[in-house]
């Protein structure tokens, strides 16, 4: 090992314990060892400000929201809707009528598929890339299969990279809908989207940016970015599960059928017609995930305590440490693009991921195995499965040395 | 916490690092493809009946040591068993996986894969190889998931 793959890097965030002690759930031990969670892109860990506000909203204020005159519901529609302007303001969104709560990111997805995609016809196109996750590949395949459109993936490089070039020549005057992911869920590479999306909009093509991995990472303007849609996930940025957000420009919204029907998202009901509600309610039908939505709130409360920059540096620091060390081992890395977000793909020659994983999970380390909802990508590069090491700004050097210790220790055992 | 050794004991790595009927059969009556999303396991199962025998048997794919293993240690087993006495075969696997109590002695080697049971995110790459051979000998369909 060259004693620059040994030497602990320096650019991280200085307070890291005091950071840490605010997730409780990092304060366990799993197999009698500390816990080391570097599974983030999987899903995040809550901070105590989020496990407040839920507890908070369960205990006094639960009760449905925009519907009773009473006070629980008053309190649950202010603390929902101010979930929504905290959202709407760290997205530098022009309104609250432009931030839809769903269930996810899937859900973000889906509900553009279906409401704007039902107007695709015979020949138009939906570029996405080789790289998306199912998630953003499977809502355009059912609805092209509705309307005779054509999906079309945009290949990828080596390095696991967007073929920029290429992607120039793919887009054409029947692309309509262009699809990418900020930063991708399997190899941790983040996509020039600033680029993409001006591409896309000099053929009057939408934009819809998967953004689950980007937004515990990075700050996201969607007025700076000009993207049409953002969708994102609450559970991959220290929010709860079963909370996410489409964000759309209102114009567009504003145009788009509903996704579901049901209460909330009315105006007037009659056997004959039905007028339906203003944005974003129009695509909110149901009693909506309201402890999520709040929960959600609080998580970009605590983002907004959090200096970027440091934690860029910080993650970008235990991505290259850990790097050079899994690489010291033999590993072959999965995504080597230039710019990363805190994701380490890899395989070991010897070992199969899904043998990593359970072995090193007995040493306390959490990462993902498997083919992270991304076949094509592990076709790509042809592998069946790598491990996933993924960062979030409460790891620190200990995870990724626990870490290389449970793959010395597998390889080890398959000596 | 369980033991990684009663895991990966010496016979699943043995099977795992040189597996016993590798590759794929020439003139099989039956091919099977079994797949296990969660980590991405998929092997191809090929057995070719005789008189209610398995005359030959044999696999590819790729997985992680326990599918591979097991695929292995099974092919190795039920190579001249009769088509019912596999069936038997898998039933006191599956016991066995599902924790059981199975008479693991009756098992010989295929003791070796009873570790599994202390992990159940691993019991189906274990099974997934019988599942494979139990559809390819009731002949009813060409593909298993342990989905």
């Amino acid at each position: 090992m060259s004693a620059l793959a040994s030497a602990r890097p320096e650019r991280l965030v200085k307070d890291i314990a005091s950071l840490r002690a605010r997730f409780p759930a990092l304060a366990q031990e799993v197999h009698g060892k500390r816990l080391a969670y570097l599974d983030n892109a999987a899903s995040s860990q809550c901070p105590d400000v989020v496990l407040d506000a839920m507890l908070e909203q369960q205990r006094r204020n639960h009760a449905n929201v925009h519907r009773g005159v009473h006070a629980l519901s008053e309190r649950a529609t202010e603390a929902y809707e101010g979930a929504r302007e905290k959202i709407r303001a760290y997205l530098n969104a022009s309104g609250v009528d432009e931030i839809v709560f769903t269930r996810g990111t899937t859900e973000s997805i889906n509900l553009v598929a279906s409401s704007l995609g039902s107007r695709l016809e015979l020949g138009d196109e939906v570029l996405i890339t080789q790289m998306e996750h199912h998630s953003n590949i499977i809502p355009w395949q059912l609805v092209c299969e509705r309307t005779g459109a054509q999906l079309v993936p945009a290949p990828i490089t080596d390095r696991g990279e967007i073929d920029l070039d290429e992607f120039a020549k793919l887009v054409n005057e029947r692309t309509r809908i262009v699809a990418v992911a900020h930063v991708s869920n399997a190899l941790g590479t983040v996509n020039p989207v600033e680029q993409i999306i001006e591409l896309a909009h000099r053929v009057g093509a939408y934009v819809l940016v998967d953004g689950a991995q980007a937004m515990a990472h990075m700050r996201v303007d969607v007025a700076a970015l000009d993207c049409d849609f953002y969708a994102f996930s609450g559970h991959k940025m220290f929010a709860p599960t079963g909370i996410g957000v489409l964000y759309g420009k209102r114009e567009l919204l504003d145009r788009m059928p509903p996704y579901q029907g049901g209460g909330e998202m009315i105006l007037s009901v009659s056997f004959e017609k039905t007028v339906y509600n203003a944005l974003p309610y129009k695509f909110e039908a149901g009693t909506p995930n309201i402890t999520g939505a709040v929960a959600l709130g609080a998580a970009v409360d605590f983002l907004n305590t959090i200096d970027f920059d440091a934690v860029a540096a910080h993650e970008h620091a235990l991505l290259e440490y850990a790097t050079e060390k899994v690489l010291a081992l033999g590993a072959r890395v999965i995504g080597t693009a230039e710019h990363k977000a805190g994701v380490l793909s890899f395989v070991l020659d010897r070992v199969h991921a899904h043998d990593v994983g359970t072995i090193v999970d007995s040493e306390g380390v959490a990462i993902r195995t498997g083919h992270h909802c991304a076949m094509p990508v592990m076709e790509r590069f042809g592998v069946p499965a790598t491990a996933r090491a993924s960062f979030a700004l409460y790891n620190d050097l200990d995870d990724v040395d626990r870490l290389i210790a449970g793959l010395e220790r597998a390889l080890e055992i398959f000596a | 916490m369980n033991d990684l050794k009663d895991l990966y004991r010496e016979v699943i790595l043995d099977h795992n690092r040189a597996p016993r009927n590798f590759g794929e059969l020439d003139g099989a009556d039956r091919v099977v493809e079994g797949v296990n999303p969660l980590c991405g396991d998929r092997m191809t199962l090929y057995v070719k009946i005789d008189e209610g025998r398995i005359a030959d048997i044999k696999f590819k794919g790729s997985g992680c040591a326990i599918s591979v293993a097991s695929s292995s240690l099974m092919t190795e087993r039920v190579k001249g068993a009769t088509v019912e006495e596999s069936m038997t075969l898998f039933d006191k696997i599956h016991e066995m996986l599902a924790g059981n109590g199975a008479a693991l002695d009756e098992l010989d080697k295929l003791a070796a894969l009873a570790g599994v049971r202390e992990f159940p995110t691993r019991v189906k790459c274990a099974s997934l190889a019988w599942h494979a051979l139990k559809t390819a000998l009731s002949g009813a369909e060409d593909r298993v998931s342990t989905e």
